[in-house]
């Protein structure tokens, strides 16, 4: 770095505040509405002049709000477990056979990411109107898995690449079934992008709010969505105690699974 | 082929059964792909393509009235330029402050740039509505950064910053720049310091070395970058819906309206074929400029 032309420092910290300043931009929202939601104020003061747990309270303590936590659990959980083997499937059917169908195949698999969320929304919501699939679990799960494989193939498909797969070639050569090559040779290898991917996957429905917004109603409301709804009548306190969690289970399973993956 | 097999000679039907091997194994692999194939394309790629047809279908017969009425409509004009507005506003001022951090971050020590990066990459862990209630919070008549303004003497009444305009790009600006800043710093890190240190040694100063040598050679990763935040906000729905207040309408908004409040179809497939066909032809161009998948999954 000593070959860098030598730069007056008053430039250097000049550019130095102004980068501090953008980094703060970017991550002290995020952090700041953790003390908040400890306040006991109404208006969310920062910093608190006076302490509570109320509005975890108030989270805690009402039905609505534990019904839709529950449902965004379980539709969270289900779409992990759906599309986590599915994802993988495809991700290794598909880098198996190579060729142009397979490269086909898989950018329509992973077309979902580019197109805009409202559009998936509303076609999901055409389609489900028809189905009879509005507002069930099984129309919501079905919908996120959807949105979450992309994100499984991707990542399951980057481990892959990292792969020697001349390895399972070798073991079936040795007279291993496909399965038991498969288990005993590539599943061990993909271990932290399986990992990786069953997070984003968890995390991915966990956030959503477009295309709940669209299926799942009424007693079928996800905890998104009632926060969405909640945030365009007014700012009510308790979203700030919810937020904080969200904010603690995101930063932390995706934090987590950046630890995971191999260093690009 | 042909003269492969004919090559083979007395090996022939070895060979044959190989390539028999090889397709069935192919097939067999294929087939895996299938169940996720199957659910993508039922449940996301099938109703967005019927998006199309319900489009130009007026009644019982075809016809381009939902498309003209989008040109026509004096309200839809407003739309489409409110939308366009706010994504290049957004673009622009993510472009002033982005650039300005990567650049910092990519001249910084490897292990000191990734403690940057990290905090790149903590708001994207977060969830956009909470990042959405965050500034939500942080903008209203006596949230923070009006006391703040206040305390420090430089307003004498609490600016509206939310419910409107202003909320609206502050809060998307917040959650595309990691969008910018990404592809820029991985751009600009992969650029040789020779470079700078061969212009310096001919007698150019660090501002001329900068804008002649650096610049230009980070700009495909910039571009890439602005291109990315632009047509990731034509179609954002959540954070104009709440700090817009009802006063910032784009065309995600009024898709979602036209289809969950009216049930009119003709006009929200319309709107939402021409948001979808801007949205691709970018997304294509950028696929040239930047490894777009990589990008587009880097919550992770």
């Amino acid at each position: 770095m000593s070959a860098e032309p030598w730069i007056a420092p008053w430039r250097r910290a000049w550019l130095a505040a102004l980068a501090l300043l953008v980094l703060a931009f970017l991550v002290l929202p995020v952090f700041i509405v953790l003390p908040m939601s400890f306040s006991d104020s109404q208006y969310l003061e920062f910093p608190p002049r006076a302490w509570s747990l109320r509005w975890y309270e108030a989270y805690l303590g009402s039905a609505d709000w534990m019904r839709a936590t529950r449902i965004s659990l379980l539709a969270a959980l289900l779409t992990t477990v759906l599309a986590t083997p599915l994802g993988l499937a495809a991700a290794y059917g598909l880098h198996r056979a190579g060729g142009r169908t397979a490269r086909v195949l898989r950018a329509a698999l992973v077309a979902p990411l580019v197109v805009p969320v409202i559009i998936l929304a509303i076609g999901i919501f055409y389609l489900y109107v028809r189905l009879g699939l509005v507002n069930t679990m099984t129309g919501l799960v079905l919908a996120h898995t959807a949105l979450a494989l992309p994100f499984v193939v991707v990542l399951v498909d980057a481990g892959l690449r990292r792969i020697d797969l001349d390895q399972e070639r070798v073991a079936r050569s040795l007279g291993a079934s496909p399965l038991r090559a498969f288990l005993t040779v590539v599943l061990p290898q993909l271990e932290r992008s399986l990992a990786a991917a069953a997070v984003l996957a968890f995390v991915t429905s966990l956030d959503e709010v477009v295309v709940a917004l669209f299926v799942s109603g009424g007693e079928m409301s996800t905890l998104t969505r009632r926060m969405f709804t909640g945030l365009r009548d007014q700012v009510d306190p308790t979203i700030a105690a919810i937020s904080s969690l969200l904010i603690v289970i995101s930063v932390g399973l995706l934090g987590g699974a950046q630890l995971l993956l191999p260093r690009r | 082929m042909a003269s492969a097999r004919a090559r083979a000679g007395p090996d022939e039907p070895e060979a044959a059964a190989l390539a028999r091997d090889a397709r069935r194994e192919r097939r067999r692999a294929l087939v895996l792909a299938a169940p996720a194939l199957l659910l993508v394309g039922a449940v996301a790629l099938l109703p967005t393509g019927w998006l199309f047809w319900l489009s130009v279908i007026e009644g019982e017969s075809f016809s381009a009235a939902h498309y003209l009425r989008l040109i026509q409509v004096e309200s839809y004009r407003r739309i489409f330029w409110t939308t366009f507005e706010i994504a290049a506003v957004v673009t622009i001022l993510a472009a002033l402050l982005g650039y300005p951090l990567a650049y910092w971050l990519s001249r910084l020590p490897e292990r000191w740039a990734n403690v940057g990066l990290v905090l790149v990459l903590v708001p994207f862990w977060t969830s956009l509505l909470v990042r959405t209630y965050a500034w939500l919070v942080l903008l209203q008549r006596r949230g923070l950064v009006n006391r703040a303004l206040l305390d420090l003497g430089l307003i004498e009444e609490p600016l509206r910053l939310v419910h409107n305009w202003t909320g609206t790009v502050i809060g998307m600006l917040h959650i595309l720049l990691p969008f910018l800043v990404l592809p820029a710093y991985a751009s600009l890190r992969a650029i040789d310091p020779a470079y700078l240190a061969a212009a310096a040694s001919l007698g150019a100063s660090p501002v001329r070395a900068f804008w002649t040598v650096f610049f230009p050679l980070s700009l495909p990763g910039l571009l890439a970058g602005c291109l990315l935040v632009f047509v990731l906000a034509l179609g954002f729905y959540v954070t104009p819906a709440i700090l817009g207040g009802g006063r910032v309408l784009m065309v995600a908004m009024k898709v979602q309206e036209n289809a969950g409040l009216y049930l009119d179809w003709g006009a929200a497939s319309a709107l939402a074929v021409v948001l979808l066909l801007a949205t691709l032809a970018m997304f294509a161009l950028l696929a040239r400029l930047v490894p777009l998948e990589r990008l587009l999954v880097s919550r992770s």
